[in-house]
């Protein structure tokens, strides 16, 4: 930021007097952006521009499109205007991160997967394309959970046994990475032991060999407890604590976990709801416990009809923000997609003319999905095959441009279907 | 020095409440209802006000600077007319490219084609008819958080090839209904047969392409319609035909760089983001117009079953939605293809800045008395509007305690702890209910079940001793069954 000079002074002055005159002048944020805008001119050095920016950046005051004056002739042929795109350039740059570990790496994974290092915003591969696909990890219970009919009848077999349950995951929907959601930990629900969870862990480890990540309940304590206790038992497997919180913070927990993930080697999932200045916040904590290059980040995945226009939002300016060069926001993000089935669209007898459910529930999780693809996320929580093989597929096809097939859709308009 | 977007938008497009402010009267006459001209200034650039509620600007001798105004405050995107009077749609008039930036304008309506060889009604079952699907493009409707969701428009597509034929089923289509048009062929002369059968109905033509263009451009120009310009994968064409045909006199335009399904989805997403990029960012006003996404073109991609089509061209749209398509055109009318669509649409058209939230409150439902049963939930809208049209549905009398969470959902507000044990505790007593009821039951969300423990507690903290409470359903459509069950609650009965 430069400094002000006389002339900004004045106008600074002029519009602190205006502002006081509308009693706004304590009122910081909006207004405080508006001083910034009045007297900030923006000057765009070139040098910094690559040519392919000059040449797009039209000037600001472009000429309006004069009206059609009847003593111009039309034009009878195409006059040419080719197109540049309008490319910039960002200088900060998302972390890349490893889930799981080999044996030479010190785990037993088969395929560590990597996430993160984007660039640009979500797919501009007119800028560049992104080094890693966006990756989806399918969630397994440790015990029997309410799910919707639509999930429910792919699992129900194998409800009761995780480390199947595990396998049918990886077997039957080829997932790459697991998530398993501790769920029996609750002391509200079953208050299974942290030792006991420790088994279920070893079992699944044992049956699958895809990176893991391990979802707690939702108890600071208890969750701190739990994960410690598996960092310690999963030595090296560069598991992915799902999730710490700033609750864990007050309850004086979270340096334990921090430290005890940092020490065994694993990554950690800070957790926030909907609020980049917590986020932030908790990240910075984190930094202080285990490298910048272990955390990723849990904005809150709102369900389609139930707010996910503020987690698309959210994560769009986290992007933004990061590639900008906030350094406290260039961590990979996760979401918990299998929240969608919250909505209560995505379950519930609407009657006949919104069924079949059977597609209506897994489209819901596919849009909620697909809409923080585009928004920026690298790693996403799952549930449903069908809407899962979606979400694979669409990432696969948006890592690669230049496939667009003109003549398939030249003369859609008067094709019969 | 980077050129970061912020920097960027503002060199392109700056505007603060000063600009506006010193372009306005400054009299202070109040006439706007505003307390002053500054404060209109800051309505003006937000967007709440129209610059024609100030009567002072439109005076001869203001005559200049309204121009200036009416120049500075035009949205990046131009906002295009389809349709006339009442049934009138707009389509683009955004502002910016990202929605954090500001509230997008207009929210992208949704256009279903029939065909002029399909017949007017269905002569067996799940034949596709003209009259038929115009129906129940009218007829479709979903209420979400207390607004109706409706679909918007037609899209007549000539597969006949013949004016004739193209005619009359517009003519059918212009009859059947009041919904704004698009006519869809790239011959025209057929396009021209449809536009006097909607003569004075203004629709859309679909589309100008490098071959066609100047007859589509005479069209538009001799029937005063916004056009589309198609050139399927070709930003050069795309941006090439824009010139030529602003030049050629034509001011309301819609761009196609086309919609391709399988393959191709991700030269459509680049392409879309790509044209709204260099409008917004980079000033480009050849490319300053809506978007038109066409999902319809799933089902003339990949061979499959009609399920598997329905769902891609689903999909693509709410990608669309995502990325800056201003209009769409469909296909499917199977519900649950629409609904998370224009649940989508809505949710992406809202203020971002504003939390859909409503007051924190005891709510009545019918005549509740001292033995009504007591609920609690959460501000966020949908809650709200979820369970009281739940509690309306069942009929019947109850007290409802909104909480404050800060417009965030039972689930997400217990995760975040906006819904805690203290915070409920403290809204039950802030209610003052128990002033107006006799038994000592509160109803709480199931979602929160794992806070009924610590919430007893908490209400003795509060001095509210002795209450208890009782886990509710998940979903409020489970609110009737547990009234059944457990309501009046039997000493030692309750959870």
């Amino acid at each position: 930021m430069k400094t002000l000079g006389e002339e900004e002074k004045k106008v600074a002055t002029k519009l602190a007097e205006l502002l006081k005159l509308l009693g706004l002048e304590d009122n910081r944020d909006i207004e405080l952006e508006d001083v910034e805008l009045t007297i900030g001119e923006i000057i765009l050095d070139p040098s910094a521009l690559t040519s392919a920016t000059l040449k797009a950046i039209t000037p600001p005051k472009m000429k309006a499109v004069p009206p059609l004056a009847p003593t111009k002739a039309k034009p009878t042929t195409i006059l040419e205007a080719p197109f540049t795109p309008f490319v910039q350039e960002y200088p900060g740059k998302i972390r890349e991160v490893t889930l799981g570990a080999t044996k030479s790496e010190g785990g037993s994974r088969g395929k560590p997967v990597v996430i993160g290092g984007a660039t640009t915003p979500a797919f501009y591969l007119f800028e560049k394309t992104p080094p890693n696909p966006p990756v989806i990890s399918v969630d397994v219970f440790d015990m029997k959970v309410t799910l919707p009919k639509a999930i429910r009848m792919q699992v129900e077999d194998v409800w009761e046994d995780t480390a199947a349950w595990a396998k049918r995951a990886v077997d039957k929907w080829g997932a790459k990475v697991l998530t398993l959601h501790l769920l029996s930990t609750d002391p509200l629900i079953k208050d299974t032991s942290p030792a006991e969870a420790m088994k279920t862990v070893e079992e699944v480890l044992q049956a699958v060999d895809v990176p893991l990540i391990i979802g707690g309940c939702g108890d600071p304590k208890k969750d701190a407890a739990v994960f410690t206790k598996i960092a310690e038992m999963a030595e090296g497997e560069r598991v992915l604590l799902s999730s710490v919180t700033l609750d864990m913070d007050e309850a004086g927990v979270l340096e334990g976990v921090a430290k005890a993930a940092a020490k065994h080697g694993h990554l950690i999932l800070g957790f926030t709801a909907l609020d980049l200045n917590r986020a932030k916040e908790l990240n910075r904590k984190l930094c202080d416990y285990i490298p910048e290059g272990d955390i990723l980040m849990d904005l809150t995945t709102a369900a389609l009809g139930y707010g996910l226009e503020y987690s698309f939002t959210i994560h769009e300016r986290a992007r933004i923000a990061a590639l900008m060069g906030d350094t406290e926001l260039q961590h990979p993000v996760l979401s918990g997609t299998t929240n969608a089935w919250a909505a209560r669209e995505a379950w519930m007898n609407l009657g006949p003319e919104w069924e079949p459910r059977s597609l209506r529930g897994p489209l819901w999780e596919t849009v909620t999905a697909l809409s923080l693809l585009l928004a920026g996320v690298d790693l996403f929580m799952m549930m449903h095959p069908d809407a899962i093989r979606t979400m694979k597929k669409v990432t696969q096809q948006l890592m690669t441009r230049g496939k667009a097939k003109p003549e398939k859709i030249a003369n859609w308009a008067n094709a019969k279907i | 020095m980077n050129v970061t977007e912020r920097e960027v938008k503002r060199g392109v497009k700056q505007l603060s409440p000063i600009d506006v402010y010193m372009l306005l009267p400054r009299t202070n006459c109040k006439e706007c209802g505003e307390a002053n001209c500054m404060a209109f200034a800051a309505k003006l650039v937000n967007r709440e006000v129209s610059l024609e509620q100030c009567p002072p600007i439109l005076k001869k001798e203001h005559e200049k600077t309204y121009k200036k105004l009416q120049d500075i405050l035009a949205p990046v995107i131009k906002e295009v007319t389809i349709g006339t009077g009442e049934h009138a749609v707009k389509i683009g008039g955004k502002l910016v490219m990202y929605r954090h930036e500001f509230t997008y304008h207009n929210p992208a309506p949704i256009a279903f084609d029939v065909t002029d060889e399909m017949p007017l009604h269905a002569r067996f079952p799940g034949e596709e008819a003209i009259i038929d699907r115009v129906k129940k493009v009218e007829n479709f409707l979903y209420n979400y958080i207390g607004r109706d969701l409706k679909l918007d428009m037609i899209a007549v597509r000539s597969t006949s090839n013949d004016p004739t034929t193209f005619r009359s089923a517009v003519d059918e289509v212009t009859k059947t209904t009041d919904l704004p048009l698009i006519l869809c062929t790239f011959d025209p002369s057929v396009m021209e047969a449809g536009l006097i059968a909607a003569s004075g109905r203004k629709p859309l033509i679909y589309a100008a392409t490098k071959d066609n263009w100047k007859e589509m451009a005479d069209l538009a120009l001799m029937y005063g319609c916004p056009l589309t310009i198609f050139a399927p994968n070709d930003l050069d064409l795309l941006r090439s035909l824009s010139k030529t045909i602003i030049e050629y006199g034509v001011k309301e335009l819609v761009l196609d760089p086309g919609t391709f399904p399988d393959e191709g989805v991700s030269d459509t997403i680049n392409n879309f983001t790509m044209v709204r990029r260099n409008a917004c960012k980079g000033g480009d006003e050849l490319l300053g117009f809506p978007l038109i996404g066409t999902p319809i073109t799933a089902w003339f991609g990949e061979k499959d079953s009609k399920e598997m089509l329905a769902w891609k061209e689903a999909y693509i749209t709410s990608m669309l939605v995502s990325r800056y398509a201003d209009i769409l055109i469909m296909r499917s009318l199977d519900g649950w293809v629409q609904l998370p669509n224009v649940i989508w649409r809505f949710n992406i058209y809202t203020d971002p800045r504003k939390p859909v939230s409503v007051d924190a409150q005891l709510y009545a439902f019918g005549k509740p008395d001292e033995m009504s049963p007591v609920f609690l939930t959460t501000n966020y809208a949908l809650t709200y509007f979820t369970v009281e049209s739940d509690l309306k549905k069942f009929g019947g009398n109850y007290y409802l305690i909104v909480a404050d969470t800060e417009g965030i959902s039972v689930e997400s507000a217990v995760a975040g702890r906006y819904l805690t044990a203290e915070t409920i505790a403290e809204a039950v007593k802030n209610s003052g209910v128990a002033e107006k009821v006799k038994h000592k039951y509160l109803i709480i969300p199931g979602m929160a079940a794992r806070l009924s423990g610590e919430t007893e507690d908490e209400l003795k903290n509060v001095s509210l001793a002795g209450w208890r409470v009782i886990v509710g359903p998940r979903d409020s459509s489970g609110i009737a069954k547990l009234l059944k069950e457990k309501w009046p609650p039997k000493e030692g009965e309750e959870e």
